[in-house]
């Protein structure tokens, strides 16, 4: 039982599901289609009025049929009755033999009307009954089908009066409706009951022809109209459709769709109108474009032509530095200071021009297959000097052959400009370079225990020129710009830089590039958080702060720092 | 004998520079500021070196590296102020056997100039093969069966390198520390380039090359002699 049960519940739980997603999909093709909602309302609307209208037509034709009858039936009756009259004067009902004679009359009657054709109006056939007045004592006599004939229209008729009854009669025992039409008729010896019965069912097949018409009348009409708001709709529906292709096409970067315009109807309007609004958007983005071009241009065309000036400064100066020792003291200092500084502007006008470079997207990727091990070790070679002369440790954990298509150069640069940002922040603690990889990434982690990064700037370091403090020197002589450089160079790789920070207890970046060039990456080999603290969890890899480097756009800040929380989420993802 | 070096650049300031520099480190110079002069200049002073910039009034300096390079194997230095891959290459193609990026420091320069002129020493006679090819290495001579090849001066040194250890494959950067003199890693595009422009001198079919070999994701080796 409870199997049968069981299955009834599972077959109606899957009717209901089919039953839902039925209703789904339509909903879905209702919210999505202008066309079928006409139609739909359409075909509603025209239904209900078909309807009343059928309603209205059938009952004015049935009255109409039934009054003719009517007045036809008592024009029957009206000489049925004066000829009885003159017949029946002399009959008593109450005498024997008055059966036969009611008989007679009545057949006398039903011939009489069958003869005069051109008399009275036919009022189509009918039985006619004959009897003696149901109040007057003794049997009844009666001629026709007195059963047929119902009690309340006896009554009626008893009283003396002209009644109309609607009943039906049995005929070879189908049930027909009929209308009754019963009159007193007065005799010399009593009064008599005369009824005529006229069966409806003609009118009952004219008045089912009429429906079948409206209703077949009524569907046909139904389907027409469906499909003429159909046709209508999909006139005014196909250029919508097409005005929103082109649109969708126009903001995938087709700058040059325009709509067709075919007379001065209103969609020719629309039309009109949605290529001047294109036409404007274009010229606009055009303008924007070449103005971005321009400025690009214009950085690098300035910073080229700096170079030559800056050229002759710097050997002139490198002349004067040379021999400083037979200069006075002030003098020896100043051209001192005149070849660092130098150093300074050179290093920034380098990295303006790189960064207008990336901006502009003409950086290639000189991508090939090296040992990340040699090019990290190169990066930091080339700052070694600068972590001396900070007394700042080095703790290197690279391990060997650790091989990713990669361009060395870039790479080497991401990571010289991290462990130089490491050590101009780092206030002479040790700082971390770890390289660790899986099968589709590589990443370079520097991590160092200075000051920090507070909440929220974990994403501004990467700021044009932005420093995160403003007590932090730097050492490096580094222009500002070198973790945007990074962040730029990290995009055209497809890899992510990521940094985490919290104020005393330091900062770390994370380098994560695909190992196959191309290839997006899902998960960094290495934690980005904190490592050093008792308990420290050290996050799988891929857990957490592994959040991709998008292809385009700036900067935006993820603060994910709750108060007095230890933090080993990454404070900030460096898009 | 001091050598001497032909500076071509139209900055008067940047000129009397690099002159000022230069005579402070024991060459000879003369400038001349345009491009359609280098030439000539060439011709009539016979220079050691020449330092050509690439941003010239008058005639572009890769045309007139072009012109230089087309009756002269004299070793020429672009000073060039744009770094994208592009400009590099195609002024090395051009015919430059270095270049040097503005803004740049003397010594850099000087190590430059210092590494196209060193060859003056005298070399003790040698002769070397590559496949079909001999080289006379003091004569500065590379012949195929007794037809003269002309090279510039660092084509030939690149040669005589790598035929000197016909086993050896070469890395780029050992080419460029060997053959350029740079004792940093350097540029890796110089040897691309300078590889390319001597075989369409040395190989019969450049295409299939059967004097310098390349070993891919090594570098380059001499063909078997």
């Amino acid at each position: 039982m409870s199997l049968v049960g069981d299955r009834a519940r599972q077959a109606l739980g899957q009717a209901r599901q089919v039953g839902d997603e039925l209703v789904e999909a339509f909903n879905a093709v209702w919210r999505r289609s202008l066309q079928l909602r006409v139609v739909i309302s359409t075909l509603a609307l025209s239904t209900a009025v078909v309807l009343v209208l059928g309603f209205v037509i059938q009952t004015q034709i049935g009255g109409n049929i039934l009054a003719a009858k009517l007045d036809d039936a008592q024009r029957q009756i009206d000489s049925g009755t004066a000829l009885l009259e003159r017949e029946l004067a002399g009959v008593d009902p109450n005498r024997d033999g008055a059966q036969g004679e009611l008989n007679n009359a009545l057949d006398r009657l039903t011939n009489a009307s069958a003869d005069d054709a051109s008399g009275a109006p036919a009022a189509g056939k009918f039985r006619a009954v004959l009897t003696s007045a149901a109040g007057g004592g003794g049997s009844d006599v009666a001629a026709g089908p007195l059963e047929a004939v119902p009690a309340d229209l006896r009554q009626s008729v008893a009283e003396g009066a002209r009644a109309l009854r609607y009943s039906t009669i049995d005929e070879q025992g189908v049930e027909i409706p009929a209308m009754m039409i019963g009159q007193p008729v007065r005799t010399a010896n009593g009064d008599l009951e005369f009824y005529l019965l006229f069966p409806l069912d003609s009118e009952q097949r004219t008045l089912g022809l009429v429906q079948s018409t409206l209703i077949v009348g009524g569907l046909i009409l139904l389907l027409l109209l469906a499909g003429i708001a159909s046709l209508i709709t999909r006139q005014v529906v196909r250029p919508v459709r097409q005005a929103a292709e082109i649109a969708e096409r126009f903001a995938d970067g087709h700058l040059d769709e325009r709509m067709p315009v075919h007379g001065e109807d209103e969609v020719a309007r629309l039309g009109e109108s949605y290529n001047e609004m294109a036409g404007s958007i274009q010229s606009q983005i055009r303008q924007l474009e070449e103005f971005g071009a321009l400025q690009r241009r214009f950085t690098s065309d300035v910073s080229h032509e700096l170079r030559t000036p800056l050229t002759t400064v710097r050997m002139a100066a490198d002349v004067l530095y040379a021999s400083r020792e037979q200069l006075l003291p002030a003098l020896r200092r100043s051209s001192e200071l005149l070849v660092t500084e130098l150093d300074r502007f050179e290093a920034l006008l380098g990295d303006l021009l790189e960064i207008s470079r990336l901006d502009a997207g003409v950086a290639e990727l000189g991508a090939e297959r090296v040992d990340m091990n040699g090019v990290v070790a190169r990066a930091v070679e080339a700052v070694r000097g600068l972590a001396e002369e900070s007394g700042t440790p080095l703790e290197l954990e690279l391990p060997a052959a650790v091989y990713a298509d990669v361009d060395p150069r870039r790479v080497e640069r991401i990571v010289r400009n991290l462990v130089a940002n490491a050590l101009d922040h780092g206030e002479g603690r040790p700082v971390r370079i770890q390289l660790g990889s899986d099968e589709h990434t590589v990443a370079v982690l520097v991590r160092d225990h200075g000051v920090g990064l507070r909440p929220g700037e974990a994403g501004l370091v990467v700021n044009r020129f932005g420093r995160a403090e403003e007590s932090r020197a730097r050492r490096s002589g580094g222009s500002g710009l070198g973790l945007s450089i990074a962040i730029e160079d990290a995009r055209l790789h497809g890899g992510w830089l990521q940094a985490w920070g919290e104020i005393g207890r330091g900062a770390a970046f994370r380098l994560t590039l695909p190992r196959t060039a191309g290839d997006t990456i899902t998960a960094s080999p290495l934690p980005l958080g904190p490592d050093d603290r008792p308990g420290a969890d050290i996050r799988p890899p891929g857990a957490g702060g592994s959040v991709p480097t998008p292809p385009l756009g700036w900067p935006v800040v993820i603060p994910s720092w709750s108060e007095g929380d230890d933090v080993s989420e990454p404070a900030g993802d460096l898009r | 004998m001091k050598s001497r070096v032909l500076v071509v650049d139209d900055d008067p300031a940047l000129a009397e520079m690099l002159t000022i520099v230069l005579r402070g480190e024991g060459f000879d110079t003369a400038v001349v500021g345009d491009g359609t002069r280098a030439l000539p200049a060439v011709r009539e002073l016979r220079p050691d070196v020449v330092l050509l910039d690439l941003m010239l009034p008058g005639m572009n300096g890769i045309d007139v590296c072009r012109a230089i390079r087309s009756e002269s194997g004299v070793p020429i230095v672009m000073l060039t102020a744009k770094t994208d891959t592009v400009d590099i290459v195609l002024g090395l193609e051009s015919g430059a056997d270095d270049y040097v990026v503005k803004p740049f420091k003397p010594k850099e320069l000087v190590a430059r100039i210092r590494a196209r002129v060193r060859r003056t020493e005298t070399e003790p006679a040698e002769q070397l093969s590559i496949g079909d090819i001999t080289i006379d290495v003091p004569a500065h001579q590379v012949d195929r069966t007794g037809e003269q090849i002309a090279l510039t001066p660092l084509e030939f040194d690149l040669l005589v390198a790598l035929a000197r250890k016909p086993r050896q494959v070469f890395t780029r950067e050992v080419l460029l520390e060997q053959v350029w003199g740079y004792r940093h890693a350097a540029d890796t595009r110089l040897v691309n380039v300078h590889v390319q422009r001597l075989r369409s001198k040395v190989e019969r079919d450049p295409e299939h090359p059967e004097v310098v070999l390349t070993v891919r994701g090594v570098g380059y080796k001499a063909g078997p002699p």
